[in-house]
């Protein structure tokens, strides 16, 4: 976990570029500051050296302008010049927290900013092996409220701790030139005040936690309830889940209850040490005005410099627990921007663009996921256009085969050549432009078809993504939606079925200019007819193109060159359909069933005579 | 670009009907809301008798320079602003007991209102918009309201008595700082309504970057192997730089703002000071009474500031109260006459003592069900089933055999034509009559969090534990059951999302048999069930069916043969009707479909077995 300080340096870095604007916000929080104590000042030396008479201490450069326009009669006549005064104090201070909230949000929102894209662009650049195994979630959350956390802090926190350090020590040096003593007694409460402030916070974040899993519990009821609503129905338990909800938003409705009395305590204690301070100070003033001869006008300046203190000063507190939530958050940040990118090797020799229209070669190639082998010494070669199908059972690593063509793994032991290039000497982003693949259960993104279609290329024509939905069979599915092609896909659209993902997921990868195409069982949830009418397709579209087909289905392979059948990581056969049926093995035992069918049925006599 | 529903992010006019209508459901607060008043009103009083006794100390203490008479009007200060930390506590404690006690009853009786709405609601409205209303929106609406209280009881009192104690003293120096407050009226409304505006550019902006950072994560596999990662961060740098300029825009916008109102109020300021100073010099009024115009004039543009924010936060509030008020409006399309509710019981509680029991002979007598939208699904649909039948339903997504079925739960009812049950129109009984005499298995299992022995006993909620067991081994449940560390009591997670979706199938079927149902409907799975799930499950519909009135949409082959009458539904009509061979005799679409099935069964059969062997041999 970093430490405070580490993690301030951190925000340091990401804010390169605006440094500056920072630094110069801050210097605006300090003259604005200064300009906020000037307003008393005015008001006070007004009524106590024009109107009440008095001896305030006032600076050379002040008396020699009063004496320059008039002295202090010409003042008294003319009081509108001390107001006019005022109001413009009060304007350049506007002027200055313009400034100050623009130089202020510029450098923060830019370091948020950079921040996230950072996020953004390294979270894609992450190997596939960390997305296999990540918790969506978890980070989804990394990215957004631990991100605000931190930009809370910027842009707020850490310059309100500037603002009430910079007012107390104004304060306390106007005011110590007035009256030490009484400057002392004005402050006395405040380190309490600050303490019980931070002590406070820190600990209502625990009830703050207690509240959110009771509103997380309260939400899990509703939505089970909402997405169970037909078995709700079906066994009538429309009682069972009132009283269930009511339960979870007792609970909420307590722990809720809890926080709000704890903070109302906490408000009131804290009014009170305010108003104790103020009350203190104005009965010291007061004495000081009656026994020591304190001039009115100083009198007054207490009593409003202290008004102006209470607020930041207990504010303090609640920054001091802030900053330390702010570093917990910068650091689970910083625990996805330190994981290691896939691209950080890459050099030179290793990001050749060779023609992959080529041979393609696997050398006894072994593969292991955690220690757990999947490919064991598997050697097999596909000739450039050639269709080569795989089959085997789940688990058997025939989509890790097929992975390891885009370099969404490298393998451990062995080697992978195309047209006599070894895969790990070819850039990622080149092999995998020219390799196409479609995943099982592919992902579409939350836009319109025709845009999840057309994504790879930055202007697709609207004839070539129909032309591909057709290829894919899905253009009349499409068509068939109220929107057509406009229809939005996902959380906010409709809700493709599985056979209609792959699909648009097929047209997708089709799109694209490909030298080798793989179907990692992406036709599963398409029905069999469907299946043959795509491959029928597919065959006249691609020829050249060599193409790895992954299938349960027996006549989904049988039309390849070259057929492997893995089992256990192990290739245990790889010929032609025709040889396949000669062996005694899976394949054929699969490809019987096909006419098993009508001697079941003759058995069981059921089979009409016209057949 | 992901596109997200801008429906939250729209400006709305204030609609006072519905908000009336928010405020009648806070009638059990109303004496919190009175005490707010209370608490408010005494604090604004405070805060005009603090500068009033500073007045008096100034005149009769500190300019004579005497103790004479202090001590009294001292404690007289230190009484009064301790009186104003009990109001503090008091109206916070008030405000968040409207507050909490407002967001819980809407709550409550939303969800109570969508346990007794129909299925036509729920076709056609995400879980996610409801769960926000229940959610964000009853929140939203008690906060405002409770703090708006807050805030206008006090705004109003204070500038009453304010503006009359000033009056009273000095009318023309009153006057002089109430002129002001047309032009900060005016101008904080405007502002406020910007602010609100550009904060709500920069939450849509923010929701725009939440739902990238989502699609980035979950899609990040897709991306690579489509190499997408360069245009993905291209857009994604766009909406960061979008939010960047709305965010700064906000800040800067709203930083201006309080300055501008400052500076108007330091011109009433200013105005007493000239004035008023000159006042005290001409010996018109006394200092204290000049000081009191100070204080008061630092701050009387508060309470005007606050009502504008208040305007501008209810208009923007707006769209939630009609979310809210909506779905709190929205009529049941089946509701049970008041002569059912009077004889068997409303949703929740039903006088089972007047119960018929359920015998199961299902008739639909010229049945006509249409959508909404006007889209036939049924047409003059009539079908009489006995009791102890076993149906199967088979049928193309759309043909209607869903439609069926919904209509024999009742969760629709037919537009035309009656659906008997025992030879009585259900719509005579009540539906939970109806519910609790049915078992009813889904094609995607719906667990609850919890235990798995509270899940199997929602069948039953009146059920020994060795009852549940004794379900639980009926349908081969309890050897995976047992397996596990906790037994019984295993936390099956979210929706049961620890389970694989056999096993949560499996206690599905346990929970409807506990139920001991007359009438069972079974809605098949298809597929992510291995081939040893499978043939636990066929076994466990054998038992279950056995004797009751059972409705199947059937995928699995060994299932639909087993039907006493399997009805294959082309567009909402009975194309075929008989048992297994009579249909495969007939040669035609049952035919079909069986032998296309059948080979894509078998073929999947063999593979798993291979992987089943391959298991077994390691």
């Amino acid at each position: 976990m970093n430490s405070s300080k580490g993690s301030l340096r951190r925000i340091w870095f990401f804010m390169k570029g605006k440094r500056l604007h920072y630094v110069g916000a801050i210097l605006l929080v300090i003259t604005n500051v200064a300009l906020q104590y000037v307003g008393p000042l005015i008001s006070s030396w007004t009524i106590d050296r024009i109107i009440t008479g008095g001896d305030m201490e006032v600076p050379g450069m002040v008396v020699n302008l009063v004496s320059s326009m008039g002295g202090k009669e010409f003042i008294a006549a003319n009081l509108w010049f001390c107001a006019l005064v005022l109001a413009l104090i009060t304007g350049l201070r506007g002027v200055c927290s313009f400034f100050q909230a623009k130089l202020l949000n510029t450098a923060s929102e830019y370091t948020v900013r950079r921040i996230k894209d950072s996020l953004y662009s390294h979270i894609q650049n992450l190997p596939f092996d960390y997305h296999v195994k990540a918790e969506t979630g978890d980070m989804v959350q990394r990215c957004t409220t631990d991100v605000e956390t931190v930009r809370r802090f910027i842009s707020g926190q850490l310059v309100e701790l500037c603002r009430g350090i910079f007012m107390l020590l104004v304060a306390v040096f106007i005011l110590g030139r007035v009256s030490l003593a009484l400057t002392l007694l004005s402050l006395v409460l405040m380190p309490f005040a600050i303490f019980f402030s931070w002590a406070f916070h820190k600990n209502a974040a625990k009830q703050f936690k207690v509240v959110d899993e009771a509103d997380g519990a309260m939400t899990t009821v509703l939505q089970e309830n909402l997405t169970g609503v037909r078995v709700v129905r079906a066994f009538g338990r429309q009682e069972f889940e009132r009283q269930k909800f009511s339960d979870a938003i007792d609970k909420l409705y307590a722990a809720c209850k809890k926080l709000n009395n704890m903070f109302a305590f906490f408000w009131s204690f804290s009014d009170f040490t305010a108003v104790a301070q103020q009350a203190l100070t104005l009965m010291g003033a007061m004495y000081f005005v009656i026994e020591k001869d304190m001039s009115y006008g100083n009198f007054l300046l207490f009593n409003s410099y202290i008004g102006m203190l209470i607020w930041p000063l207990r504010q303090l507190g609640r920054v001091l627990s802030d900053a330390a939530k702010m570093s917990i958050a910068m650091g689970r940040v910083d625990e996805i921007l330190f994981e290691t990118s896939e691209y950080k090797d890459e050099t030179p020799q290793n990001t050749k663009k060779p023609p992959i229209r080529a041979d393609i070669v696997f050398d006894g190639v072994s593969f292991s996921y955690d220690s757990l082998p999947v490919l064991k010494n598997v050697s097999v070669t596909a000739k450039a256009g050639e269709t080569v199908a795989s089959l085997g059972p789940t688990g058997s690593g025939k989509s890790t085969l097929v992975q390891l063509l885009q370099r969404l793994y490298d393998c451990k032991e062995g080697k992978i050549t195309i047209g006599g290039v070894d895969i790990k000497e070819i850039d990622r982003h080149y092999l995998r432009s020219r390799v196409g693949i479609v995943l099982q259960e592919p992902f579409l993104y939350s836009r319109s078809i025709e845009e999840n279609i057309g994504i790879t290329s930055t202007t697709p024509e609207p004839e070539r993504v129909r032309e591909m939905a057709a290829v894919a069979s899905v253009h009349d599915v499409i068509e068939s939606f109220e929107e057509g092609y406009e229809t939005l896909v996902g959380e906010r659209g409709v809700t493709l079925s599985g056979g209609q993902k792959q699909r648009v997921a097929i047209a997708r990868t089709l799109m694209k200019d490909n030298d080798v195409l793989i179907f990692d069982d992406s036709l599963s949830a398409v029905d069999t007819e469907t299946d043959a009418k795509i491959r029928e397709e597919l065959n006249t579209r691609c020829e050249g193109i060599t193409t790895f087909i992954i299938s349960h289905r027996i006549s989904t392979l049988s039309g390849a060159d070259k057929i492997i059948v893995l089992e256990d990581g192990k290739i245990s056969a790889c010929v032609t359909h025709q040889e396949l049926i000669e062996i005694e093995g899976m394949y054929k035992r699969i490809y019987e069933i096909q006419s098993m069918v009508e001697t079941v049925e003759r058995e069981e006599g059921t089979l009409n005579a016209q057949n | 670009m992901p596109r997200i529903n801008e429906e939250e992010f729209v400006d709305k006019k204030v609609d006072f009907r519905m908000w009336g209508k928010i405020i009648r459901y806070a009638k059990p607060f109303y004496k919190y809301i009175f005490c707010v008043f209370f608490f408010m009103s005494a604090s604004s009083l405070c805060d005009v008798l603090n500068p009033l006794i500073m007045s008096h100390l100034i005149d009769h203490n500190l300019i004579p320079q005497t103790w004479d008479g202090a001590p009294l009007y001292m404690a007289l200060y230190v009484a009064v602003v301790f009186f104003q930390i009990v109001t503090t506590y008091g109206f916070i404690r008030s405000a968040n007991a409207v507050e909490l006690g407002l967001t819980t009853r809407l709550r409550r009786l939303a969800f109570d209102k969508l346990q007794t709405l129909s299925f036509s609601y729920y076709d056609k409205t995400p879980v996610g918009y409801i769960m926000s209303r229940l959610t964000s929106d009853a929140q939203r609406l008690s906060d405002t309201i409770a703090w708006s209280c807050v805030d206008i009881f006090w705004s109003v009192v204070f500038m009453i008595t304010a503006a009359v104690i000033m009056l009273f003293t000095n009318w023309k120096l009153a006057l002089m700082l109430i002129a002001t407050t047309p032009f900060i009226a005016v101008i904080s409304y405007f502002f406020q309504k910007v602010i609100l505006k550009n904060y709500r550019l920069v939450r849509s902006a923010n929701s725009k970057i939440t739902g990238a950072f989502n699609e980035g994560i979950m899609g990040a596999k897709t991306t690579k192997t489509l190499v997408q990662e360069e245009a993905n961060n291209k857009e994604f740098y766009g909406l960061t730089e979008n939010m960047q300029t709305y965010s700064v825009k906000a800040a800067v916008f709203s930083a201006i703002y309080w300055p501008i109102i400052m500076t108007i109020g330091s011109i009433g300021t200013g105005l007493i000071l000239w004035q008023g100073g000159a006042n005290v010099l001409a010996g018109v009024i006394t200092l204290g009474e000049f000081s009191f115009f100070m204080t008061l004039g630092g701050y009387f543009f508060e309470p005007i500031n606050n009502l504008a924010r208040i305007f501008a936060e209810v208009q923007s509030a707006q769209a939630a109260v009609e979310r809210v008020i909506t779905l709190m409006d929205t009529p049941s399309d089946i509701q049970d006459t008041p002569e059912v509710v009077e004889k068997f019981g409303d949703e929740f509680v039903g006088k089972t003592e007047n119960w018929p029991a359920l015998r199961g002979d299902v008739e639909f007598k010229n049945v006509t069900f249409k959508y909404k939208d006007g889209q036939t699904v049924l047409r003059n649909f009539s079908l009489k089933i006995k009791q102890g039948e076993r149906i199967a339903l088979v049928g193309e997504t759309g043909s209607g055999k869903s439609t069926i079925v919904n209509l024999i739960c009742r969760f629709y009812e037919p537009t035309e034509g009656v659906i008997e049950i025992d030879g009585v129109d259900y719509r005579e009984r009540s539906q939970l009559w109806l519910h609790s005499n049915l078992g009813y298995v889904l094609q995607s299992p719906q667990l609850f969090s919890g235990t798995i022995r509270g899940n199997i006993r929602y069948g039953r909620l009146d059920a020994t534990d060795e009852e549940v067991e004794e379900v639980a081994k009926m349908v081969d449940a309890a050897s995976f059951i047992n397996r596990l560390e906790k037994g019984y009591e295993t936390e099956v997670g979210e929706g049961g999302g620890r389970l694989s979706t056999g096993e949560k199938q499996l206690i599905s079927f346990a929970r409807a048999i506990l139920a001991n149902p007359a009438i069972f409907v079974l809605d098949e799975a298809t597929s992510s069930i291995d081939t040893e799930t499978e043939a636990m499950i066929q076994r466990a519909i054998e038992r279950v069916l056995d004797g009751r009135t059972s409705f199947i949409i059937a995928h699995r082959l060994s299932t639909i043969r087993s039907c006493d009458r399997i009805l294959v539904i082309d567009k909402g009509e009975v194309v075929e009707a008989g048992n297994h061979r009579q249909l495969m005799a007939l040669g035609g679409r049952y035919y079909n479909l069986y032998t296309t099935q059948f080979k894509n069964e078998r073929e999947a059969e063999s593979l798993s077995l291979l992987g089943v062997k391959r298991e077994a041999e390691e």
